[in-house]
């Protein structure tokens, strides 16, 4: 499933909106979700889950292909929490 | 932001109903479920991926009472931020840090 598929469902599934409008509100929820992390909040979705930013220790690892070691340096990155009744969906 | 904070955001920018833009948003994260329970991928160019992972029975232990328990193998979704999302994370810290000696 890409962007353009789940802009057809919002599409199909509201009357009013054409589905050029579909793909822009679908690529605004995702920019809004973007911009909440990008300033460090954390995206609380109810039903769904919550995404966060989580800070990565620096760390020794090693380039795959030459086996060379180098040092990953710290960073950031998103982690997902599902909410209780996505994750269980799947048991 | 939480859920009422990103539709209150959605409707002030497309105009729609507040009302609307609930629909809107609800039927994009319940199509992403759905999605997934179908065994679907979702890849969100820019944003990032969602997937299934198999996750291997495991021992645990019951942190009440210490007791050992079979933890049994399940799936839980996955998600995997993708590059631009990955940059725009990091941009402040880079921004933020101080300039090379090269640089200067």
């Amino acid at each position: 499933m890409t962007k353009a598929d789940l802009a057809r469902v919002v599409y199909e599934r509201h009357g009013g909106i054409s589905n050029k409008e579909a793909a822009v509100l679908v690529e605004l929820i995702l920019e809004l979700i973007k911009k909440g992390l990008g300033d460090g909040e954390k995206v609380q979705i109810s039903g769904f889950g919550t995404f966060l930013v989580r800070e990565k220790k620096e760390r020794k690892g090693r380039n795959p292909q030459t086996g060379e070691e180098m040092i990953i340096r710290s960073r950031k990155s998103v982690v997902f929490r599902p909410s209780k009744n996505f994750q269980n969906g799947f048991s | 932001m939480t859920k009422a904070e990103l539709i209150e955001e959605v409707s002030r920018v497309s105009d729609l109903t507040k009302k609307h833009s609930e629909i809107i948003v609800d039927t994009v994260f319940k199509s992403i479920i759905n999605a997934l329970h179908r065994g679907d991928k979702i890849e969100l160019r820019g944003f990032g991926s969602f997937r299934i992972r198999q996750r291997e029975s495991r021992k645990g232990r019951n942190p009440k009472t210490g007791e050992r328990v079979d933890v049994p193998a399940k799936k839980v979704p996955y998600f995997k931020p993708g590059k631009e999302l990955k940059e725009l994370i990091n941009q402040t810290q880079e921004e933020l840090a101080p300039p090379s000696p090269a640089e200067l």
